[in-house]
């Protein structure tokens, strides 16, 4: 059952989009090669705007006040232990990453398993933007204007077999793109999982670009999960395999510290993590803090698909 | 021998005219520049701090009050190898200043970080270990400021250096409090940890070599019969 959830019909379209984003998309046009320069006059301005609203996407569930995270801060405050345990780090060390030639892999429980180029792993697949809060464990979050395509698309392609029940993830490993996996802060190479149900949700998204653009490479070039009722760090990055499976898969982060994080690692205002209080974030760019939303704000398309768990225990 | 020559040079370095200078600038710069880089940055929309300037601040007071409690720690191990007696004057300053940082540090996180709110501020004092942890390394060093003047240190007499002993609890809960916070890359903790070790093993190698040397006899020592 796929349904696309509606935009909130009270958002206004000066709430989505700042004109320092048309200023982005104009940046962006421009270095594409698809400057209009030679066409004078003010009007030539009007449909651009328009085009780069479009660019930007429905605004999937966002509030009226969720207005963009700052590329700045989107591309310069990661968490990416790959290229250093820093926030500012990835930025810095992931500069000389290649991101092409990439290949993916599924395999696993499927009945049609590959092993694509990335551009053939893309092929196919409605290209979409998609505007998402971006909820951190560590009680700040954002609002990022993702693109990417939709990972059910991805799935169905592939047709998971009878007995798939989750989709194991993993991360690129090679210590000598990602000097960060050479000190042992994680067990690399890193891994997510998802119930198969969650990774055919309409809201997951496999991403490629931030913006508008390709993603810059600390925020997971060329290929990244986005599920945006879980906290951040499920968002696996540099994606190289896609495995389908019947038994829970191991994840890095509850494999580091399982008292700490679950698997399902669902944006939950009433279930603290030992160390702070979920109840409420700071979002990036502001002083107050504002309370967190149950999955993130996205109760009303996902929480029926932990209808009878305890969520406390399935953290 | 080359190590004897180099202490013997070392002891005759006098306190340089521009010592108290650079120390006050030490204790008093990153805790002004701080404050400016948040100023600035919450104001002005600049990035000193980065993308999460409440979050870093709070990190770098926390820090500076390690490295000040580092600076304390290693006076007397300073001042014994190198002979330098007249660093011996800047132990206050750096133990006092040690605190002001743990303080603003605890200021900041109730003022800036969790702005005041009194349900979280009264469950992280009392579920989250790492932060009642971090909070006994302040309050013990309340005793220890409120004691550090002169006036304290002559009322005080005998019992002053029993007292101050406290002095080496602060940095082992200190620490204890760092690791603990840390999600996964335990590297500067492990740096801090090390400095410690080498500090407090200094004093307790130096404790014992001390004892050995001159061994009271019991008759001698004073006491309950």
């Amino acid at each position: 059952m796929l349904i696309r959830p509606p935009a909130p019909p009270d958002l206004r379209a000066s709430d989505i989009t700042p004109e320092s984003l048309y200023l982005t998309r104009r940046e962006w046009l421009a270095a594409a090669g698809l400057t209009v320069g030679a066409i004078a006059g003010a009007g030539a301005l009007l449909p651009r705007r328009a085009a780069a609203q479009q660019a930007l996407g429905t605004p999937y569930g966002l509030q009226a006040d969720d207005k963009p995270t700052p590329w700045a801060d989107v591309t310069g405050y990661n968490n990416f232990y790959e290229f250093g345990t820093g926030k500012d780090d990835p930025a810095v060390e992931a500069k000389g990453f290649r991101p092409r030639p990439w290949s993916v892999k599924v395999d696993g429980l499927v009945k049609k398993p590959g092993d694509y180029a990335l551009e053939d792993f893309l092929k196919g697949s409605r290209v979409e933007d998609r505007i998402y809060r971006h909820r951190c464990v560590e009680a700040w979050s954002m609002v990022i204007p993702w693109r990417g395509i939709m990972l059910a698309d991805v799935l169905k392609r592939a047709e998971p077999a009878a007995g798939a029940k989750y989709v194991e993830f993993t991360t690129l490993y090679d210590p000598s793109r990602m000097p960060g996996q050479r000190s042992p802060v994680l067990r690399w190479p890193y891994t997510e999982g998802l119930r198969l149900d969650e990774a055919m949700h309409p809201l997951t998204l496999l991403a490629t670009g931030v913006y508008g653009r390709d993603l810059p490479n600390q925020n997971g070039a060329p290929l990244r999960l986005v599920v945006p009722w879980k906290y951040g760090f499920k968002g696996i990055k540099s994606i190289v395999r896609i495995r389908l499976t019947d038994r829970q898969p191991a994840t890095a982060w509850n494999t580091s510290a399982p008292d700490e994080y679950g698997f399902y690692c669902n944006v939950n205002p009433t279930v603290d993590h030992p160390r702070w209080s979920q109840a409420k974030e700071r979002r990036i760019g502001e002083f107050l803090r504002r309370p967190t939303l149950m999955f993130n704000g996205y109760a009303g398309q996902v929480a029926s698909l932990y209808a009878g768990m305890d969520l406390r225990r399935n953290y | 021998m080359t190590l004897a020559r180099l202490r013997e040079r070392a002891r005759a370095i006098q306190r340089p005219w521009w010592w108290r200078w650079a120390v006050w600038t030490a204790v008093i710069a990153p805790g002004a520049a701080v404050l400016a880089a948040l100023l600035s940055d919450l104001l002005a929309g600049t990035r000193w701090l980065g993308s999460n300037p409440v979050k870093e601040g709070e990190l770098v007071l926390g820090e500076l009050t390690i490295k000040y409690l580092a600076a304390t720690l290693a006076v007397t191990p300073v001042r014994r190898v190198l002979g330098w007696n007249w660093v011996q004057k800047d132990r206050r300053v750096f133990g006092v200043t040690a605190f002001c940082y743990g303080m603003a540090h605890f200021l900041w996180y109730a003022l800036l970080d969790i702005q005041l709110d009194l349900g979280e501020l009264a469950g992280d004092l009392t579920k989250r270990t790492y932060i009642i942890v971090g909070f006994a390394a302040l309050l013990v060093m309340v005793p220890l400021v409120v004691t550090s003047t002169a006036a304290s240190i002559a009322r005080l007499k005998k019992r002053w250096v029993p007292l101050h002993r406290l002095t080496y609890l602060v940095p082992v809960l200190g620490v204890t409090h760092w690791w603990m916070s840390v999600k996964a890359d335990v590297t500067e903790p492990l740096i801090f940890t090390a400095t410690f070790a080498g500090l407090l093993g200094w004093r307790w190698w130096h404790a014992r070599r001390d004892n050995s040397l001159h061994v009271p006899t019991p008759s001698a020592r004073p006491g309950p019969a």
